[in-house]
């Protein structure tokens, strides 16, 4: 096995008994990109000799041992400030902006002793779940590059899927983590709004925004969340994270929300979501059919309370104090900026903006209500395996059809996890999600931990 | 049905501060309209008595103590600027003389 392959859990295992360097793992990463991200087209920028030098300056300093993430590199998704690192949220408009401060989340990684290998792809401002919006270049999913990774965080879990790092941040809005981990058969954990600070992560939505690991696992991705998660006092929607207890899985009642098994659910994704479930019951976990709001109106909602946040959070790009001007946004921004404008302008903001807003609060109240039942919900992340590149040519709502069923718990702040559960006749990865009430994310990691333990999907990689 | 028409989006746009081409316009005319149209579900839902949410940490008055921090160097506010002048940012004149 190369060094690049193995897990988080593993290399630090193997850094700890100091049977290898990070210094080799950081070039065994280099050395993959070198040989497959011309096909993937994962990175936007590698940071080679950073990374290089800050490998040895852990090794210096005799840190790897004790820091929970000492040694372990990791990609970024270039819509979190990196100091001495360009940050382009795959725009124009930052094509060369160099941030002169760094996102919490960074600082946070870098604190744990992690290294930053490099910043990955995204849709251009995050809008968009393909990465084809980006205004540099589309990422192909590993397991077929004919096909779309997802997104917008695709270049992150492309990254991770092709062991062209050992993990990565993404940051979701509704569906920007959990889709693209679904369509690249990694784990994705989006955490509750306001775990992870948001500071220094170019604002998107910022109602929804929320920072979170891409993994090969959960183990992984419970190593990247404990290093982030937690109150900044630069970012003021920051909470105080108190976690929810965690349950025996003999004491979980997961439920199975019947409008996420839809007639538009492609049947191959419905059977092996099925198939994890009865994982779960064999486990001894119960099983309660629930009834939740139909997602399609998370979309409609969704649709007004992003692009209004998206018309307000752009309207910062002057072309003055940093970055090109406004004539440089692409397509996709152009739409969302006019459509948020319009429906927060004056006469209309009422019957848009404040009605999403109130009907948001029901969806709350939905969620509240089935969490009284349930400890967790259990669904597929998207209706279809990952779709074929080009797929969203022509179609506005694209995005919005591929996250029907992350939507509603985004806008209600809640934590999900995506994980692998399978692959679909034609190759591709199928994911399931596991939702649960705010602060629940230890209770999340502890069930995907619990199902990788008695699966090995998890232990697949593409061929490349 | 919601459809919005050149002379409305070309309004937004000004709002907007965005400069788009007569096709851009057109364009988004029918986009934004389909869109508008797809929303309008919302109108069936019964919100009599619903307050709105505007964010889901249920936090209130943040505030912090009014103390003096590093922040950024007059150097590292303006590394990014396209023009600057004597240490400030240089726009465009706004006022006519």
């Amino acid at each position: 096995m190369k060094l690049n392959q193995l897990t988080i859990i593993q290399a630090r295992e193997k850094l700890k008994k100091k049977e290898i360097s990070p210094t080799e793992l950081v070039q065994a990463c280099l050395t993959r990109i070198a040989a497959v991200d011309t096909k993937v087209k994962a990175y936007l920028t590698v940071s080679s000799e950073q990374a290089l030098a800050q490998a040895q300056e852990l090794e210096k300093k005799g840190q790897i041992a004790t820091l929970p993430l000492g040694g372990i590199p990791i990609a970024i998704k270039d819509n979190f400030l990196t100091i001495g690192l360009r940050t382009t949220a795959a725009a124009k408009i930052l094509e060369n902006y160099q941030p002169v401060y760094e996102a919490t989340v960074v600082a946070r990684l870098r604190a744990a002793g992690a290294i930053i290998l490099g910043k990955t792809n995204l849709d251009a401002w995050a809008h968009g779940s393909s990465t084809e919006t980006s205004q540099f270049f589309t990422t192909h999913n590993p397991w077929n590059l004919a096909y779309l990774p997802g997104g917008s965080s695709g270049g992150s879990a492309a990254a991770v899927a092709a062991d062209m790092t050992l993990g990565a941040i993404g940051s979701e809005t509704a569906g920007s983590i959990r889709q693209p981990a679904s369509w690249c058969g990694v784990v994705g954990l989006k955490p509750t709004y306001g775990v992870v600070s948001r500071y220094g992560l170019i604002a998107m939505a910022s109602s929804t925004d929320s920072p979170g690991p891409i993994t090969k696992t959960a183990s992984d991705a419970r190593l990247i969340f404990d290093a982030i998660a937690g109150r900044d006092p630069y970012d003021a929607t920051s909470v105080n994270f108190q976690p929810l207890k965690v349950k025996e899985i003999n004491k979980i009642r997961i439920g199975v929300p019947k409008e996420y098994f839809s007639p538009e659910i492609d049947p191959e994704v419905k059977e092996k979501v099925l198939a994890a479930l009865m994982e779960f019951e064999k486990m001894g976990a119960q099983r309660l059919e629930v009834s939740l709001l139909d997602p399609h109106l998370s979309i409609a909602v969704y649709t007004i309370v992003q692009r209004s946040e998206v018309s307000s959070n752009l309207a910062r790009y002057d072309g003055i104090r940093y970055g090109n001007p406004r004539s440089d946004f692409g397509e996709e921004a152009k739409r969302r900026i006019m459509l948020g404008t319009y429906t927060l302008s004056a006469g209309y903001y009422d019957a848009y903006y404040l009605k999403a807003e109130k009907v948001r609060s029901l969806i709350i109240q939905d969620f509240e209500k089935v969490f009284q039942q349930v400890d967790v919900l259990l669904a597929p992340t998207t209706p279809s395996p990952a779709l074929s590149i080009g797929a969203t040519v022509g179609q506005p709502m694209f995005g919005e059809m591929a996250d029907v069923l992350v939507e509603a718990s985004s806008l209600a702040g809640l934590p999900g996890l995506s994980l692998n559960c399978g692959w679909a006749k034609n190759g591709l990865p199928v994911g399931f999600q596991l939702i649960g009430p705010k602060y629940s994310e230890y209770q999340l990691l502890s069930l995907a931990e619990k199902y990788q333990a008695v699966t090995d999907y998890h232990q697949k990689r593409p061929n490349l | 049905m919601a459809k919005l028409t050149v002379k409305e989006v070309e309004h937004i746009a000004r709002l907007a501060n965005l400069s788009l081409t007569p096709q851009e316009i057109e364009l988004l005319a029918n986009q934004l309209s389909a869109t508008l149209d797809y929303v309008a579900k919302l109108e069936e839902v019964n919100t009599e008595g619903v307050s709105s949410t505007f964010q889901t940490t249920g936090l209130m008055n943040v505030t912090r103590e009014d103390e003096v921090k590093p922040s950024l160097t007059q150097e590292q506010a303006l590394s990014n600027a396209r023009s600057t002048y004597g240490g400030y940012f240089k726009v465009q004149a706004v006022l006519e003389e």
